[in-house]
């Protein structure tokens, strides 16, 4: 566990002794030398636990939907309201939108700007369309009288699929202020270890919308 | 421990989740990763989206929901590898034991709750008999 003994300013004692030098003595010289790079480790380590307990949140949401996909009241089921060529289009903007940005954090790693800028121009467009796309739907939805009051089936989709929408609108927000604070205070190793945990964070929206496209949409249409 | 090792971090030689740069590993071979990942990821989405659409005609039916439940794992597994960038490698020893902790409580919690609800379904008296009995 040596990203928990980093941070308790500890070295990693299992690699003692792998060269001739104490290692103390590698430890205070790695102190001077690259302090930074540890923390990097660090701060990413603790964002992925972060997102891992995201993800349990969403796995309680996904068994509420799959409890209640059957309670529709009389109301509409999933076959009647989803679309499948909305989703294609949304699932195809997530993917690209996931793409550019693992590009904008090589860009932002060899400090280039046209890759960093224009890649994370990409991935906010993307997702800008992604987020259209879905309100739009959840409006006609509720239009034709399916919003989240109509059935428990219902109640559970908005839950589900709104609190992803929530997120990539929060990423959406936080996708802007890296471009700015990058823009403003240059590629310094406390923004790009921001731009790491931002680039964590939209990769796992899209794990995310993987299972949701898959069990809600694809096996709703199909049932 | 080799020369390269030394270089890179010689006491933390963990990796960030998410990070690219593998041991020797330069920028052109993080951008082809990315581009690996797009390939895979786009098609398995396309297979799932055709199964789904084109139902029992290609496939046998029950068999389409563990069909998209297997790709849709399997894509999972590829952004986790080409996007995230998790590996088997000893630097991944940490992020690896994470994942795995969190997959087995979304697993717990899935299939706890999914088997309880469909036992409270089962033992819960039909509607109209409940009915009768508030008269």
């Amino acid at each position: 566990m040596s990203a928990f003994e980093a941070a308790a300013g500890r070295g990693d004692l299992q690699r003692v002794g792998h060269d001739g030098e104490p290692w103390e003595h590698r430890y205070t010289a790695h102190h001077a030398a690259g302090g930074l790079l540890s923390k990097r480790i660090v701060v990413g380590y603790g964002f992925w636990i972060f997102l891992l307990s995201d993800i349990i949140m969403f796995s309680a949401f996904f068994a509420t939907y799959a409890v209640l996909v059957g309670a529709t009241a009389g109301g509409p089921s999933g076959r009647e309201l989803f679309n499948l060529n909305n989703v294609a289009i949304e699932t195809a903007c997530l993917l690209l939108s996931s793409f550019t940005c693992g590009i904008a954090s090589i860009g932002a790693r060899m400090q280039r700007g046209t890759w960093f800028y224009g890649a994370m121009t990409a991935t906010g467009i993307l997702g800008a369309a992604f987020l259209f796309i879905e309100v739009h739907e959840f409006m006609g939805m509720v239009a034709r009288g399916a919003g989240p009051t109509r059935s428990a089936f219902l109640s559970a989709f908005f839950t589900l699929v709104g609190c992803h929408g929530l997120h990539v609108t929060a990423g959406m927000l936080w996708l802007l202020t890296m471009m700015a604070q990058v823009f403003a205070k240059g590629y310094r190793a406390d923004i790009l270890r921001r731009v790491l945990c931002f680039g964590l964070f939209w990769h796992t929206l899209d794990i995310i919308w993987v299972a949701i496209f898959t069990v809600v949409y694809l096996m709703g249409v199909w049932q | 421990m080799s020369n390269s090792e030394w270089e890179r971090d010689p006491l933390y030689p963990d990796s960030a989740p998410g990070e690219e740069t593998f041991l020797g590993q330069d920028d052109a071979e993080a951008v082809g990763s990315y581009f690996i990942g797009l390939g895979l990821a786009t098609l398995l989405t396309i297979v799932s989206f055709f199964i789904a659409i084109s139902g029992t005609t290609l496939v046998w039916g029950p068999s389409i929901p563990v069909a998209l439940l297997v790709l849709a794992i399997a894509q999972m597994g590829v952004h986790l590898v080409f996007f995230l960038n998790i590996t088997t490698g000893p630097d991944n020893v940490n992020n690896v034991m994470a994942l795995a902790f969190g997959v087995l409580i979304v697993l717990l919690l899935l299939a706890g709750s999914l088997w309880i609800m469909a036992n409270m379904n089962h033992n819960m008296m039909p509607m109209d008999q409940i009915m009768q009995m508030q008269r």
